[in-house]
């Protein structure tokens, strides 16, 4: 074979190598996204941690005006045996003026759950407890005056000072925007069990 | 003045590209063992990924290491993918490990003036040896914890500070979970980044003196009126197409290689790496990994214990010094028959090696691996004479291409 045959240069056609160009980069973008989908989709939660995605709470222990606090999802459910007389408080507080969002018209909660008792069943108010603000966990202040004297009852936050009464609704003053999460749960007062299911999806936790 | 002038002014990119793709010349007539270079980068690349992603989920407690591998596969969305991925990826490297340099000694690639880039490609070759090794020992399943034991008693034959040694990198008196916590650090941080900076510095050697070619001769020395060498074409677009496409070709194998026979015959992936570390109970028979096993071939051919671990290191160094051994002006064995010959006996005794290491320790054996070892070692003791006095035929003065 000569040099000339070897050095010699065909006219490219133009129209062909765009065509294979687009072709080979549709195609190798395919391949790429088949392979990203899967990368991507193996940073989720594995099946493990999904499998603890329910967690139930036995009510039995929680005598009436106690609370417990269960793990759920690495969050932290109260579950509170409201006496009738912190129930009264609710109502006091709405009629004062205090709160924020006193009908719960931000969906921080299940549709069952959109009353004053913030709950399915009155006595039993279950709850994340995750202060709205910036995430703190906030502590169960239960008697009248223990956090002003106008105090009458609820939750106060650590960190930045957040309150909310016996139904977690905010209350005027506090830097958390919202009341605090209910998440979706089933309850049985006969067998006293409470089943946390699923986080309210429109529920904005912190 | 334009947002590229302005970037192009700064940065040293525009040169680096001409330097290494768009102005890079390369001989023409490569054939289809030059793809082994840009898939082992592909490999690497791809490693790195579904390495980071196990990475994710895997736990290195000796207690919690072998459930969370269980949990990748079964437990993560696609873990088994990227499980495999990482598994089969590892056998592939070394299937065109040993293509690139077979390539190497074919052509005569690692002769004048490309010693250093051979040597830094072995290098990475045994660093790669590492990485393999302590990716072995994270599972921690029972093929795991006696292949650790073994190869980590091989630094008890240092002299004098051997136990010290053989202390120091199991992080105490035998395999736990100590030695589990710095075989990761080493396997994803500095054995990573090791062979990371010897690929990039074997290529940088590379493109300093110019690639080989199949018919041994340099291109360089015949350059045309542009001052580019006449049998040279630039690697981008010619060869970064050409490659584009034998990246299609091989993911397709290694896709087919996951989806339908991930153990690959249990050669890719071991029977007995699904049952969790037992101190109290020794495998039946403790093979290595396949690319491990020639030389773990040598080591069990000598009846003696520190016998046996210098034959293997000397395996192992030996080629090293192949660019001084090589004494023939001629530089491809397609112009050296006696060399060619020798080779592929070197390469088919090599793999032999590979089959005869993976077998029980039987005394049937003994013979076919001293045998084996003998012709290993010979091929390096006889390369000088042979090449001295071998007669050869005159390659051509331009490269052999038929244009397509």
């Amino acid at each position: 074979m000569s040099d000339e045959t070897q050095d010699n240069k065909h006219a490219p056609n133009v129209t062909r190598r765009r065509f294979l160009t687009a072709l080979v980069t549709v195609s190798g973008a395919a391949v790429a996204g088949t392979i990203v989908v899967p990368m991507v989709k193996s940073l989720d939660p594995t099946a493990a941690a999904a499998a603890l995605a329910t967690t139930t709470i036995d009510l039995n222990p929680i005598e009436p005006g106690m609370q417990m606090v269960a793990l759920w999802q690495e969050k932290p459910v109260i579950v509170v045996n409201r006496t009738p007389e912190m129930l009264a408080t609710l109502d006091e507080t709405a009629q004062k003026g205090l709160l924020k969002d006193p009908n719960c018209n931000v969906p921080q909660q299940p549709p069952y759950c959109k009353n004053k008792y913030r709950s399915r069943v009155p006595e039993w108010y279950v709850g994340i407890k995750i202060c709205n603000h910036l995430c703190c966990i906030p502590h169960y202040r239960p008697k009248k005056a223990s956090v002003a004297p106008w105090w009458l009852g609820g939750f106060h936050c650590p960190c930045h000072g957040s309150m909310y009464d016996l139904s977690a609704r905010v209350i005027k003053g506090s830097p958390a925007p919202h009341n605090m999460a209910v998440p979706e749960y089933d309850i049985d007062v006969e067998k006293k069990s409470v089943v946390v299911t699923k986080m309210y999806p429109l529920a904005h936790l912190c | 003045m334009s947002f590229k002038e302005w970037f192009v002014k700064r940065s040293p990119l525009p040169e680096m590209w001409r330097e290494h793709m768009a102005e890079y010349y390369a001989p023409k007539n490569f054939n289809i063992f030059y793809y082994a270079g840009s898939l082992l980068l592909l490999m690497v690349v791809l490693q790195f990924l579904s390495g980071f992603l196990v990475m994710a989920h895997y736990i290195p407690t000796a207690r919690d290491a072998y459930d969370s591998v269980y949990g990748i596969m079964y437990d993560v969305h696609y873990g088994w993918l990227m499980q495999y991925m990482h598994v089969d990826g590892v056998s592939l490297i070394f299937i065109l490990l040993y293509i690139h340099m077979a390539r190497g000694m074919l052509y005569g690639s690692y002769r004048s003036p490309r010693e250093i880039v051979w040597i830094i490609g072995y290098t990475t070759y045994l660093a790669f040896m590492a990485e393999a090794f302590f990716g072995y020992i994270l599972p921690y399943s029972n093929l795991s914890y006696w292949a650790g034991t073994v190869i980590t008693s091989l630094f008890k034959s240092i002299p004098f500070i051997g136990h010290w040694v053989t202390t120091l990198v199991r992080g105490g008196a035998g395999m736990s979970g100590d030695t589990l916590g710095r075989f990761t650090a080493l396997h994803v941080t500095v054995v990573f980044l090791v062979i990371v900076g010897l690929i990039v510095f074997h290529i940088l050697y590379l493109h300093k003196v110019g690639s080989n070619n199949p018919d041994g001769i340099e291109i360089k020395a015949n350059k045309g009126p542009d001052g580019h060498p006449v049998d040279g074409i630039p690697f981008h677009p010619y060869y970064s197409v050409k490659d584009l496409f034998g990246f299609g070709v091989w993911l397709t194998i290694f896709a087919a290689i996951i989806f339908y026979a991930p153990t690959f015959h249990h050669i890719f992936l071991e029977r007995t790496m699904s049952t969790p570390a037992n101190p109290l109970k020794s495998l039946p028979d403790v093979t290595p990994p396949w690319y491990l096993s020639p030389f773990y071939a040598m080591l069990r051919a000598i009846p003696n214990k520190n016998g046996g671990i210098i034959l293997m290191v000397v395996a192992v160094l030996f080629p090293f010094v192949l660019p001084w051994l090589d004494k023939n002006p001629v530089k491809s064995t397609r112009y050296r028959p006696i060399t060619r010959i020798m080779l592929i006996i070197f390469f088919i005794n090599f793999f032999v090696l590979a089959y005869l290491g993976e077998q029980p320790p039987l005394p049937k054996y003994f013979f076919p691996e001293r045998l084996g070892a003998v012709i290993y070692v010979a091929f390096f003791v006889l390369l000088p004479l042979v090449s001295k006095f071998e007669p050869t035929r005159t390659p051509p003065a331009r490269v052999r291409f038929r244009a397509h």
